[in-house]
């Protein structure tokens, strides 16, 4: 994971660098700040891939001699199918017509919403989890 | 309803072959899937996600092309009237948004990343499959709501699709129309936020063993660079949004002078979205060409590391130079957004030499998504230079809001998103139907389309440099732009041409279906491994991985170039699958 925590960690670094540049150059606070925020967006993850890369060292996805066999045992569980996305989506569709053609839409729409998320959980809960 | 699949990959390594063998566990006794309308709306396979996103993204692309038509016809001779003030302002707002956040983007991350960067990884689906749905409905959702706009009293957004304070507020932009526009971005905000979050963790986490970062097809480099883009850009315009709503309803005053807010600060927040959004629409459609020209040169990718390094350098410049749309202003820093700006060139120019490089000396077939990647060139390669042009302080004040802008941005959109857009359908549209498209339906789509971007787009640099504002419904006779506009309009109906060349293309090659094999074009990367169409879950098997092009390894063992990339073992290089 060394090299996914590099491209992010770059992110930081290159983000506060411009970010301290911009700042001392325009003391304007609006894109120092988004400067700041993305610099913070590539720290965070990036020191946390790079300390799990080090609690880990390499996986057989990062390395150029693995095999196939390397990477026996479970992928990943997936479900194959789920209404629930829909209804979610759905659901949120409806809260934001709420916001345009008024609050009649917002109860429905938190409705589905609820539902889905109730849903979602008891499926993963019979066994389709993610 | 649902099954848990759970692709494992087995280590019994039988006569020294390697299987990645696929195990369903299903969740009932007995798997009983969803068949008709309940699959698609129940369907988590990333490549039902990727092909709903496609189909959606160029039914919207074909209703703006219309739009684009109307908006020509109005313009081809002076004191036209074909369609009132208020309705072309909704018209090119609505063309617009429809081009840059349902289509173009969409179309590459929503739609051909979602297909093809988990089969060019080697992984089974996406890594959230459940919240890649959720993006898709999402997405369908905001794109319902945004054509809504024309359904409502007063009409649909007419402010430009930048959606400029204090002309999109309440009291200049009354009417429902504004806030559904505001409404369908903040859910196809929060879609392609999503899909950012599913491409990184996929591309991090679900790679399959010997695929190292460096072995990944430029394609999925470039979808990565594009999530991580998507993760800085859309949250600040979401947000942006989220405030310019409350202006119009809450009675804040984010934006407006009289509460104390900053006009200038929503140009801050939506440019900071807005430019790398450029770079979100275009960055996929590189990766795009780079795998075609690749595989119709026969020759792996010229500069591999350099063009990985070009795009991570685009990506963070690209975030630095939001506010060179702002040069007008006058409140921006000008020598540091100009630079900024310059130097994007440099990276850009260095991915066109290793296209150069790809192709030189390569054995160059000309096949119809060739095309369409060599006309990309061109047609980048213009919109790149004025670009340039346009970053220099000086050339923008006297250029700023007229046609030569929108001819450039025309030229970078267009020649990125459907040129190199374009040639990926006709590359993988084998894969995921099992059958060709014409080639020579497809070259005539290409020859005139390539004709009609010059026509169209050309004559506006002039007649931009001559002073015609954008965004002007007609113009008088005097002014002697008459000419070049109705050279424009009539290179648009060129491009229109074209698209019915492609929808016959795409309904002949559907109703006489020519059977394409596995791998018609002897391609280099991984998807072309599979089957096409693919399996559920992609893979029964896969090859060694021990460059950035698996696939033409395990095809072509004898090559005295196999195994070129980084980490090549020659001692491994043969050992290959079971079938």
């Amino acid at each position: 994971m060394r090299h996914e925590a590099f491209v992010l960690l770059g992110v930081a670094v290159f983000f506060g660098i411009v970010g301290a540049v911009y700042w001392f150059t325009s003391y304007e606070d609006g894109g120092t700040m988004m400067l700041v925020g993305t610099c913070a967006l590539g720290l965070l993850p990036g020191g946390y891939y790079y300390y799990w890369h080090r609690k880990m060292g390499y996986r057989p996805e990062d390395r150029n001699d693995a095999s196939i066999e390397d990477g026996a045992g479970e992928v990943e569980t997936f479900p194959s199918s789920s209404i629930w996305p829909f209804v979610l989506g759905m659901g949120a569709f409806m809260l934001v017509l709420a916001f345009a053609f008024g609050i009649w839409f917002f109860f429905p729409a938190v409705g589905l919403m609820l539902t889905a998320l109730v849903g979602v959980t008891a499926e993963s809960r019979r066994g389709g989890h993610v | 309803m649902t099954d848990v699949i759970t692709p494992t990959i087995s280590g019994d390594g039988r006569d020294g072959h390697q299987v990645l063998v696929v195990e369903e566990h299903h969740g009932h006794e007995e798997h009983h899937g969803p068949t008709g309308v309940l699959k698609w709306l129940t369907s988590t396979d990333h490549k039902v996600i990727g092909m709903s996103y496609m189909i959606t993204s160029l039914v919207l692309f074909y209703i703006a092309g219309i739009m684009a038509l109307v908006m020509r016809l109005q313009l081809a001779t002076p004191n036209a009237s074909l369609v009132s003030y208020a309705q072309y302002n909704e018209l090119f707002t609505m063309h617009g948004s429809l081009m840059l956040y349902l289509f173009a983007g969409p179309f590459a991350f929503g739609g051909l990343a979602n297909y093809i960067v988990p089969l060019q990884v080697g992984a089974p689906d996406m890594a959230f499959p459940r919240l890649n749905a959720l993006s898709y409905w999402l997405y369908l959702g905001g794109s319902l709501t945004m054509m809504m706009g024309f359904l409502v009293a007063g009409g649909a957004a007419s402010f430009g699709w930048v959606a400029y304070a204090p002309l999109s507020n309440a009291t200049n932009s009354p009417g429902a129309g504004g806030d559904i526009w505001i409404m369908a971005l903040v859910l196809t905000g929060f879609s392609a936020i999503f899909t950012g979050v599913n491409l990184v963790a996929t591309i991090f986490y679900l790679r399959a063993p010997g695929m190292t970062m460096f072995r990944m097809p430029i394609f999925t480099w470039n979808m990565l660079v594009t999530a991580i883009l998507i993760l800085i850009a859309f949250p600040i315009l979401t947000s942006a949004l989220v405030m310019l709503f409350c202006d119009r309803h809450f009675g804040t005053h984010i934006f407006s002078v009289q509460g104390g807010g900053s006009p200038n600060l929503w140009q801050n927040l939506f440019w900071f979205f807005g430019h790398p959004e450029v770079y979100i629409l275009a960055l996929p459609y590189f990766g795009i060409a780079t795998e075609v020209i690749s595989v119709f040169s026969r020759k792996p990718v010229f500069g591999y590391k350099s063009m990985v390094f070009a795009t991570l350098s685009i990506a963070a410049l690209s975030t630095g130079v939001w506010a060179h749309h702002m040069f007008t202003t006058g409140v921006v820093l000008l020598p540091f957004f100009s630079l900024l700006s310059l130097l994007i060139a440099v990276p850009t120019g260095i991915k066109f030499f290793n296209w150069i490089g790809t192709m030189w000396r390569g054995q160059i077939h000309l096949s119809a998504a060739m095309l369409f990647s060599i006309g990309f060139l061109f047609a980048f390669l213009m919109g790149g230079v004025t670009g340039v042009m346009l970053a220099s302080p000086p050339i923008d004040f006297f250029t700023h809001d007229t046609y030569f802008v929108v001819a450039h941005f025309h030229q970078v959109l267009f020649g990125t998103a459907v040129f190199a857009g374009f040639a990926g359908l006709y590359y993988w549209y084998p894969k995921f139907f099992g059958r060709m498209l014409r080639e020579n339906l497809g070259k005539w789509h290409f020859w005139l389309m390539f004709i009609g971007f010059w026509v169209t787009f050309m004559p506006q640099y002039v007649v931009g440099l001559l002073g015609m504002p954008r965004r002007v419904v007609t113009y008088p006779t005097y002014l002697g732009w008459e000419s070049y506009n109705i050279i424009s309009t009539v290179g648009a109906f060129v491009i229109a041409a074209s698209f019915a060349v492609l929808l016959w293309n795409l309904w002949i090659s559907w109703r006489d279906p020519v059977p394409s094999g596995d791998n018609p074009w002897d391609a280099h990367t991984l998807e072309w491994f599979t089957t096409s169409p693919p399996p559920h879950h992609n893979y029964s098997h896969l090859p060694a991985i021990r460059s950035e092009r698996p696939t033409w390894d395990y095809h072509h063992p004898d090559h005295p170039a196999i195994g070129h990339g980084e980490g090549h073992d020659p001692d491994k290089e043969k050992v290959l699958v079971s079938s």
